[in-house]
């Protein structure tokens, strides 16, 4: 019984967000405000269960080894909060953003030299004369590519004679690259649209197979 | 009175944006209710990440991390329950875990139910260790002991109470890392365990992010890539078990159709309105 319920407010849902292609109305809003709250009180649950809970709470009244050192973030945690304090002493919550923006600055910096410069680096250097015709072609493509699409980026010589040629060559490769991508966003559009057609059809009319 | 009168490339260029979504709909709907099959080419991204996860022994442990959300279950629920059918089937063990909240629903409801079919056990041939925040620090440090952030699975109980996680610390347990993702996760599983910890990584990812995936693949950063619904239905192909990625292919190519169209006849009739006011 409670999962015919449970279909059924799913696929009054599902119509009530579809009526927004007509345009805006109150069906739709009450639907968007439903969504909105119930992600908000999932997350807060999900927080609280698997956050503060299992890696605060659990491990200090354990009294495991090292919990003491939750006691840093913790204590940065609670800084954030003074946020909402007059501006005299809401100036503190910036030391927890620092730390925050602190430690960002220096994974990002890491990851992106490490895991995507140099390995993409690494895979453009590529053998011209491999003996197998298809993978020449393919290489050279991805040297032409690359170099061509650096060219269009790079703005300290003004774009004329043979830098204007290259940075031509590098808008085609842009264009197709976002072609693409064009492309590939239709395929994951109207796949969102199939899966909501055959929960209407299968899970609610039964119709057609369901999910 | 002849100037405001509209001739068909006017009527064309003017076509409401409900009418465009009737016909989309009504596109998607027939072949869902007819139940046309369709037979896809297997693409060689998908057949690598196939051949990946059939390269693994059945001692193998892989991680499936679901990075996404309700919002993209038409395209990743599919690879999900394929990979699973996939690694169940050689008796690989798997170890779920989410860094979207509102993901670990999505993938316990896959994982629970694929694990029902093939009669898996919870703990000795499974394990849900749950949601956490904070991806990039949690995957370094998994690198050095899984239980410095998953002392507990899902249910608050501790993973040295279950068989399978025994022996299981860190990334040199672990054989694989499938990412299933509908956002930045898969490049941060790449970027601090792929290049850091050299940790083998298959991803699965959405057709919005497919196309920026491909470089990762062709660097060798990843060994397989399923993009988009028409990914999962290559994979269910390869497992030899249909499933929703196989029934959702007619109807997505008779849109792809129907869009095209849309596209010609839009720019047909935009040159031919620019040709009757002679600025073509």
């Amino acid at each position: 019984m409670l999962e015919i319920l449970s279909v059924w407010i799913a696929g009054g849902l599902t119509l009530c967000i579809f009526s927004f292609l007509y345009g805006d109305n109150p069906v739709y809003k009450f639907a968007e405000h439903l969504y909105v709250g119930f992600s908000a009180a999932y997350w807060l649950i999900y927080v609280w269960h698997f956050t503060i809970k299992q890696m605060v709470i659990n491990p200090i009244a354990a009294r495991d080894p090292g919990a003491w050192m939750l006691i840093i973030p913790l204590f940065f945690g609670f800084l954030m909060l003074s946020r909402w304090l007059p501006e005299k002493y809401s100036w503190i919550s910036r030391w927890s953003i620092a730390f925050t923006v602190g430690i960002g600055a220096g994974l990002v910096t890491i990851g992106q030299i490490q895991g995507l410069l140099l390995p993409q680096l690494r895979a453009t250097i590529l053998p011209l004369a491999t003996g197998k015709w298809t993978t020449n072609i393919n290489n050279f493509i991805i040297i032409i590519g690359t170099t061509t699409t650096l060219t269009y980026f790079y703005f300290s010589r003004k774009d004329t004679g043979i830098m204007s040629r290259f940075s031509r060559i590098g808008i085609a490769f842009i264009m197709i690259a976002l072609g693409a991508a064009f492309g590939y966003t239709v395929m994951a559009r109207v796949s969102l649209l199939i899966g909501r057609m055959v929960f209407i059809l299968g899970n609610w009319f039964h119709i057609v197979k369901p999910l | 009175m002849n100037g405001n009168k509209k001739n068909f490339w006017d009527l064309i260029n003017s076509i409401s944006r409900e009418i465009i979504y009737t016909i989309l709909g009504i596109v998607v709907i027939i072949p869902l209710l007819i139940g046309i099959k369709e037979e896809v080419q297997i693409s060689p991204a998908v057949e690598a990440a196939y051949k990946t996860i059939e390269s693994l022994d059945s001692t193998d442990v892989v991680i499936v991390s679901i990075d996404y959300d309700p919002s993209s279950m038409p395209e990743l629920q599919p690879m999900l329950k394929a990979i699973l059918r996939h690694t169940f089937e050689n008796n690989i063990k798997v170890i779920m875990m989410a860094f979207l909240p509102l993901g670990l629903p999505v993938g316990t409801e896959g994982l629970e139910e694929v694990a029902r079919e093939y009669e898996k056990v919870y703990g000795e041939d499974y394990i849900n260790l749950g949601y956490r925040p904070g991806d990039r620090a949690v995957m370094i440090d998994m690198g050095k002991e899984i239980r410095n952030f998953f002392r507990t699975d899902v249910n608050d109980i501790p993973l040295d109470s279950y068989p399978m996680m025994r022996d299981i610390h860190n990334y040199n347990d672990i054989a694989l890392i499938i990412g299933l993702e509908h956002g930045r996760v898969g490049e941060f599983w790449i970027q601090y365990v792929g290049s850091r910890y050299n940790q083998r990584i298959v991803l699965g990812v959405t057709g919005v992010m497919a196309a920026e995936t491909y470089p990762y693949l062709q660097s060798g950063q990843i060994e397989g890539l399923i993009g988009g619904l028409k990914g999962a239905a290559e994979y269910e192909t390869l497992i030899k078990k249909p499933g929703f990625g196989l029934t959702g292919m007619a109807a997505q190519s008779w849109a792809h159709i129907a869009i095209v169209m849309f596209i010609i006849i839009g720019n047909i009739g935009y040159f031919m309105t620019r040709r009757k006011q002679g600025r073509l």
